[in-house]
């Protein structure tokens, strides 16, 4: 497996290399904790995940593996590829809205929120299937006017503080704000486990987190705004290898 | 049931030492902080952690609030013969679990 992974990270094509992963910025005991799978406490909801997408839900008693089967097999590389278009609202989706809306319409089961434990437990053992798999981005052109003004937002200057995100993570990437160093800002490894946060997380709350912290009014939880940011994101972070669940101090 | 973390070797050498890892799910709520309603939270923690291996008590905890959520615990031994080993967490409000896993020593 290590094997692969290191002809994987051979394979990326050339800007990706010049990416650097949040995981490279971290304290050796942090990434030690990512690397190890009986440490990463990111598996626990893996673990949690796998259990719920055997486990029937909703009036005909279906359930994610009734469908989609084995996932190791058939949800390989899947997390690698969204935000994809979805036809039935005509808007861009993420995995989380496309694992909630699955659940809601094709199992009628009870929707799982935004952020909730079962919610994040599935797209974190979705994701899971594609660590170690390079991001790469659908070319499909519907896509493009939402990626762009998710470049946009990344751009905007907002909040008390007036600041934007490219000011941090484009600008001063690598540099320190206060003792932690400025990471690059690259959605590889979502939903991951924070040690701050003590728990697991999606990209869209860590994108809150820093909203607040330049306070400014965070967008709700499913906003657009965030689809098209992780659009742009995930586009900027093209190739780069999938690390779900990462670890991030 | 927590879900739970496990890295302990299924075979092992008489006289080797072995790592055992635990990892447990759990939120470790400290008792101090106060929630959304300014309310303190009260205290839901693993207060004890034991592991006996072959019936006898190789590592033991004392597990305190300013542990952090999920809290992961590594210990080593000597594989003297061949077993199970009994992890147990114990804490408020009532929270037990046990795992047992077997080990062969040759």
């Amino acid at each position: 497996m290590r094997r692969l992974l290191a002809l994987l990270l051979l394979a990326l094509p050339a800007a990706a290399q010049d990416r650097r992963s949040g995981f490279d910025d971290m304290a050796r005991e942090t990434q030690a904790m990512q690397r190890e799978d009986s440490m990463n406490p990111g598996m626990l909801w893996v673990l949690e995940g796998e259990a719920l997408w055997r486990r029937p839900a909703g009036p005909a008693g279906r359930a994610c593996a009734t469908c989609h089967r084995d996932a190791e097999a058939t949800m390989a590389g899947v997390a690698a590829r969204y935000p994809a278009w979805d036809a039935a609202t005509s808007a861009p989706i993420d995995l989380a809205g496309r694992i909630a809306q699955c659940r809601e319409t094709r199992q009628a089961a009870p929707p799982l929120a935004r952020e909730s434990q079962g919610l994040l437990a599935l797209t974190a053992y979705v994701g899971h299937q594609s660590r170690g798999l390079p991001i790469s981005v659908p070319a499909d052109a519907r896509l493009a006017p939402a990626r762009t003004r998710g470049q946009a937002l990344y751009a905007e200057r907002r909040g008390q503080l007036d600041l934007s995100c490219a000011q941090c993570h484009d600008d001063n990437a690598g540099r320190r704000l206060a003792g932690s160093v400025i990471p690059e800002a690259h959605p590889n490894g979502y939903p991951l486990y924070r040690l701050e946060w003590q728990g697991l997380g999606s990209l869209q709350r860590r994108l809150r987190g820093c909203m607040t912290g330049v306070r400014a009014e965070p967008f709700a939880y499913g906003a657009p705004e965030y689809i098209a940011i992780e659009l742009f994101l995930m586009a900027r972070a093209n190739g780069m290898a999938m690390e779900t669940p990462a670890v991030r101090p | 049931m927590a879900r739970v973390l496990l890295n302990i070797p299924r075979t092992a050498r008489r006289g080797d030492i072995i790592t055992i890892r635990t990892l447990i799910q759990h939120s470790m709520e400290s008792g101090y902080r106060p929630g959304a309603d300014g309310e303190v939270l009260p205290r839901d923690i693993i207060r004890r952690f034991t592991c006996t291996y072959d019936g006898a008590v190789v590592f033991a905890a004392e597990l305190t609030p300013a542990i952090a959520a999920n809290p992961f615990l590594s210990f080593t031994t000597v594989a003297t013969s061949s077993g199970a080993v009994v992890l147990r967490w114990e804490g408020d409000n009532g929270f037990a679990q046990t795992e047992t896993r077997q080990i062969e020593v040759t």
